[in-house]
């Protein structure tokens, strides 16, 4: 059976999106992109090092040709800053699918929604695909719909906090009311908070720290893989009703 | 254009002396940079690396050179 992945009319199988920073270097994040195996990794923009020039390149270990890059606006505090970053993205190689995350508070890394409206806006008439980290409040994401985002991204919990999903009923809400992709962005610690989104019936989830600052990456990125596939086995399979009281496995006919 | 006379550049937030007027080109080369790594913005704006051959540096040019690092 195909249940594929859909965003911007491009088809994945995997449903797992990894982040490719805090790795210990570019070949044990390789590594663990394959181990996960995510067909789709964020990636950040930064200034070249012009110092050291043999510094290893992200483009040597990951190749833009098999894994779809998807830019980030990683670090970004205003609606300027994420549309220079994103632009410049563009002019590296042309990349039009992006992932949108204004920040707003440096403590909590939760973004700024009125900025991150205001660049989806933006961004859209452009030309770009925007992926939208957001928080999970139901009307934002209604707005960011509206204003052309191609996929809806709420946060589980803080990035990099490993929590878990703190509001199952507001994901659930936006998930329901959306056509778009729900990707849960942010905050996944374990497998089991993976499969937990899934069978809330988001689309995909991405994962970074869990992955990354796992004592074994590589088991963790397996560990992540088989997560997002048994969560989303799970949700389109149609779970049994809960009832309060038991119902035996075993018939009582021809009992001894 | 005279392309002996020395120019200072600040590049990805540095200062740095040019022994002459040389093209965005030139520049990436003698980074030892990939042009289809990069993107580069020359005083704020965007600059089309298809153009970079014929661009040439000037004194006092702010240019920022960018690629893809790990990120989440």
């Amino acid at each position: 059976m195909r249940d594929l992945f859909k965003i911007a009319n491009k088809k994945f199988k995997s449903r797992l999106i990894v982040g490719t920073g805090k790795y210990k270097n570019f070949s044990e994040c390789a590594k663990a992109i394959k181990y996960s195996g995510a067909e789709i990794v964020t990636v950040a923009v930064r200034r070249v090092n012009i110092v050291d020039k043999r510094k290893p390149l992200l483009m040597d270990y990951i190749d833009p040709k098999r894994i779809t890059y998807l830019p980030n606006t990683a670090g970004c505090f205003t609606s300027e800053d994420a549309l220079r970053t994103l632009r410049l993205a563009r002019e590296i190689g042309g990349w039009k699918l992006v992932k949108l995350e204004v920040l707003g508070d440096k403590k909590n890394l939760f973004p700024d929604m009125i900025e991150t409206l205001r660049s989806t806006e933006i961004l859209s008439k452009e030309g770009f695909k925007v992926m939208v980290y957001c928080t999970d409040d139901p009307l934002m994401a209604k707005r960011l719909e509206d204003s052309g985002a191609v996929a809806i991204m709420p946060l589980a919990a803080p990035i990099g906090s490993g929590l878990g999903i703190q509001n199952y009923t507001n994901i659930k809400i936006i998930r329901n009311q959306t056509k778009l992709p729900v990707i849960i962005d942010a905050g996944i610690g374990q497998a089991s908070d993976a499969v937990i989104a899934m069978e809330l019936g988001c689309d995909g989830v991405l994962i970074n720290t869990a992955i990354a600052k796992a004592k074994k990456p590589f088991e963790m990125a397996q560990a992540m893989k088989f997560a997002v596939i048994a969560g989303r086995k799970s949700f389109i399979s149609g779970r049994i009703l809960k009832t309060l009281h038991g119902s035996a496995s075993t018939t009582n006919k021809g009992i001894i | 254009m005279k392309k002996n006379k020395k120019i200072k550049i600040i590049l990805n937030g540095k200062s740095r002396s040019l022994q002459k007027v040389i093209s965005v080109y030139e520049l990436i080369r003698s980074l030892k940079l990939s042009t289809d790594k990069v993107a580069i913005e020359l005083n704020k704006e965007i600059i089309n690396k298809r153009t970079i051959k014929n661009l040439y540096l000037k004194n006092k040019d702010k240019i920022e050179i960018v690629h893809f690092i790990g990120g989440g």
